[in-house]
């Protein structure tokens, strides 16, 4: 049996987070270019894209997104497209993000007051000319701390993409687990090294949300 | 490219995903309970409580919220053993789940303790009522009260993420659709069969969490 | 030719009937004061004008455009029909001249230089010359509202509809905005105004209308109005007020 020494099971804990920060990154930028979109459709008031962003969001936050993993992961390949755990879990998790963000931007744009809607349409400017001018500036800054918050759940929610053998931080952990039998250091770790990806960002969102208080 | 969805093959089955159904309720409510107890007194210690128990907690809630579920999972199931305490996959699972909303539920009924304003905490200890009767009496089901909605939600989020437990051979639902497919290969059907199942179990929750409110909390 | 043309309007929001058939009419370089106890309807009948409210039956006509159709019309509209609040709703993550010259630059596609003279133009009109640069959270009550007058007045609209805009200001700082609209008026503005500036819609005014229950129940020139009410009910609310 080889040995691995703790600097030997840290070091390659390391090497295999550079993925779960990457598929992070990712799932986070893409989910809210996604969740964007959904919250032009949701507060469109059209009701063919109201409806299918609320059945959208409904299925993406009431079923678990392991759930949605597999799908992802074996659904595509029934088209007959090689479907990699890298792609199915970017796709899974672009979409379960979006659903989040969305339904946290919505509440942020309507908290804003109905005399700004009104200011704007009575002179004249469109749906989307107020969303982007008026609206969006307004709302984006109380965004700033759930969204910041969320980010931690996206960053726990990597490591689902072990199971459909994504190698991150998670899969490197169950690797090493198996290759040195030493589970308490292993996951001790492992457990470490996302309390320091999550925390900082955790307390950054608190901080925020503090400060907007005050500047009420 | 044609594909025909055969979710005839699955009926055999149904008893073993019935089972799986059956584990996972069962798992989301004890583990409800004994987690929002733990919250209670988490919340509770941190805000009635000496500052070095309150530390204490405090400590274990940023712990649990900055790490993965599956984390927590692994560490107690394969983690623990090697301290000599070894734990079957199902009490596993259920300790995990246990410590992993009692951590969410301090924060958020913290949160409602701390919104119950002064003034009533003030008048029942000048009534010589004790911090502790004052805090059962007066305070907890105001908080309850106000949390009601942020609670429930994270039950249910609990409970979708139960479906991890699969991973250390508990036999839930998850446990169940990975068994049917190993037996029929026709994994798309299974996990969207049990994703839905998964969707009209948080939508029934939800309802039943409502329901349940109103009775609880009618309006006095 | 009247500027707006209203006739026979109904409005109800829900099971509530608040508009009972109101007809109006307003001509250009009218000053039209519509006064009457909350609930008589005046709001609602003036968010009816600019495509805030919907109406049920009856028809609207400002400045040639047909009131109560398709959304290309609203944003036409509008841009001969302007509206002041009684919150003001200045947009806060602009400074006065941004509000200003927001609608110009989006809707009429001025450019930003163009956009600019006129809002230093309108913010002169309102006596805000020097604050061009501030945020609404650095100016008083009286200021954020001349701001938002000023704003409507950059669409160069027809019509100017003023929804109880003083009503929100402390009273030290309601006059310097009824100058304002006085002095709007002078200029030959047309103006539409919800107010319970009684002394403001006497002498200012040349037109008064009392709404009651929905309906319009006393209409004429404010002075003989005022003087001698014809109905009881306005006999009573002009006693009530003084």
């Amino acid at each position: 049996m080889l040995q691995f020494s703790f600097w030997d099971i840290l070091s390659n804990l390391l090497i295999a987070t550079q993925w779960t920060i990457v598929l992070s990154l990712i799932a986070f930028a893409c989910g809210g270019i996604v969740g964007l979109a959904l919250l032009f459709m949701r507060t469109s008031r059209i009701p063919a894209l109201e409806w299918f962003t609320k059945v959208y969001i409904e299925f993406f936050q009431g079923t678990p997104l392991l759930m949605q993993l597999f799908l992802f992961f074996f659904g595509i390949a029934l088209f007959g497209i090689e479907v990699s755990p890298w792609t199915a879990a970017t796709l899974a998790l672009t979409f379960w993000t979006s659903a989040f963000l969305t339904e946290i931007w919505r509440g942020c744009v309507e908290s804003i007051p109905k005399g700004q809607w009104e200011a704007s349409s009575s002179l004249a400017l469109s749906y989307i000319e107020q969303m982007r001018y008026v609206i969006l500036p307004q709302a984006s800054r109380i965004a700033i701390a759930p969204t910041v918050g969320f980010s931690v759940q996206v960053i726990k929610g990597t490591a689902l993409a072990s199971i459909i053998g994504f190698v991150e931080l998670t899969k490197a952990g169950t690797m090493l687990n198996n290759a040195t039998f030493r589970p308490f250091l292993v996951y001790s770790l492992v457990a470490l090294i996302y309390f320091c990806l999550c925390f900082p960002l955790s307390w950054w969102a608190k901080k925020i949300e503090g400060r907007l208080n005050v500047a009420r | 490219m044609s594909y025909k969805l055969q979710f005839a093959e699955l009926l055999p089955y149904w008893n073993v995903l019935l089972q799986g159904l059956i584990f996972t309720i069962v798992l989301t409510v004890v583990s409800t309970v004994a987690g929002i107890a733990v919250g209670t007194a988490g919340a509770s210690a941190r805000t009635f409580g000496p500052v070095w128990l309150g530390r204490v907690v405090a400590v274990y809630v940023e712990l649990i919220r900055n790490t993965p579920f599956i984390v927590q999972l692994f560490f107690i199931f394969f983690g623990l053993p090697a301290l000599g305490l070894k734990l079957s996959e199902t009490t596993a699972a259920f300790l995990a789940m246990v410590i992993n909303l009692g951590a969410y539920s301090t924060e958020i009924i913290r949160a409602g303790i701390e919104a119950v304003p002064k003034g009533h905490i003030e008048a029942g200890l000048s009534l010589a009522m004790t911090k502790w009767e004052v805090l059962r009496r007066i305070v907890l089901n105001q908080a309850f009260r106000k949390i009601y909605p942020a609670l429930s939600s994270q039950i249910i989020i609990v409970m979708l993420g139960s479906a991890v437990v699969s991973q250390i051979s508990a036999e839930d639902l998850t446990y169940a659709a990975n068994f049917v497919a190993s037996r029929n290969f026709r994994n798309f059907e299974v996990y969207l069969l049990a994703a839905l199942a998964y969707l009209v179990l948080a939508m029934l929750t939800r309802a039943l969490l409502r329901a349940l409110g109103r009775v609880i909390f009618r309006a006095r | 030719m009247s500027l707006v043309s209203i006739r026979d309007v109904r409005k109800s929001f829900g099971a509530n009937e608040v508009l009972k058939g109101v007809s109006l009419d307003i001509a250009k370089g009218d000053v039209v004061a519509i006064i009457g106890r909350s609930g008589s309807g005046k709001s609602t009948l003036l968010r009816c004008i600019n495509g805030l409210e919907t109406y049920q039956s009856g028809s609207i006509t400002a400045d040639g455009i047909e009131v109560g159709g398709l959304a290309t019309n609203l944003r036409e509209l509008r841009r001969h029909v302007g509206m002041v609040f009684q919150q003001f709703n200045l947009f806060p993550h602009l400074t006065a001249a941004e509000n200003v010259m927001l609608a110009p630059t989006v809707v009429n596609k001025v450019s930003k230089a163009e956009a600019r003279a006129t809002a230093a133009e309108v913010l002169a009109k309102v006596g805000l010359s020097e604050k061009m640069d501030a945020y609404p959270s650095e100016l008083s009550g009286g200021q954020q509202q001349r701001v938002a007058i000023a704003r409507s007045l950059a669409m160069r609209p027809k019509v100017l509809l003023c929804d109880e805009i003083t009503s929100a200001l402390d009273p030290e700082l309601v006059n310097e905005v009824l100058r304002v609209v006085e002095q709007l008026a002078r200029e030959g503005m047309t103006l539409i105004l919800v107010t319970h500036e009684m002394r403001f819609a006497r002498d200012v005014g040349t037109k008064l209308v009392f709404m009651h229950h929905g309906k319009v129940h006393e209409e004429g020139v404010p002075k003989e109005v005022f003087a001698a009410p014809r109905t009881p009910e306005l006999q009573q609310f002009v006693g009530q007020v003084g």
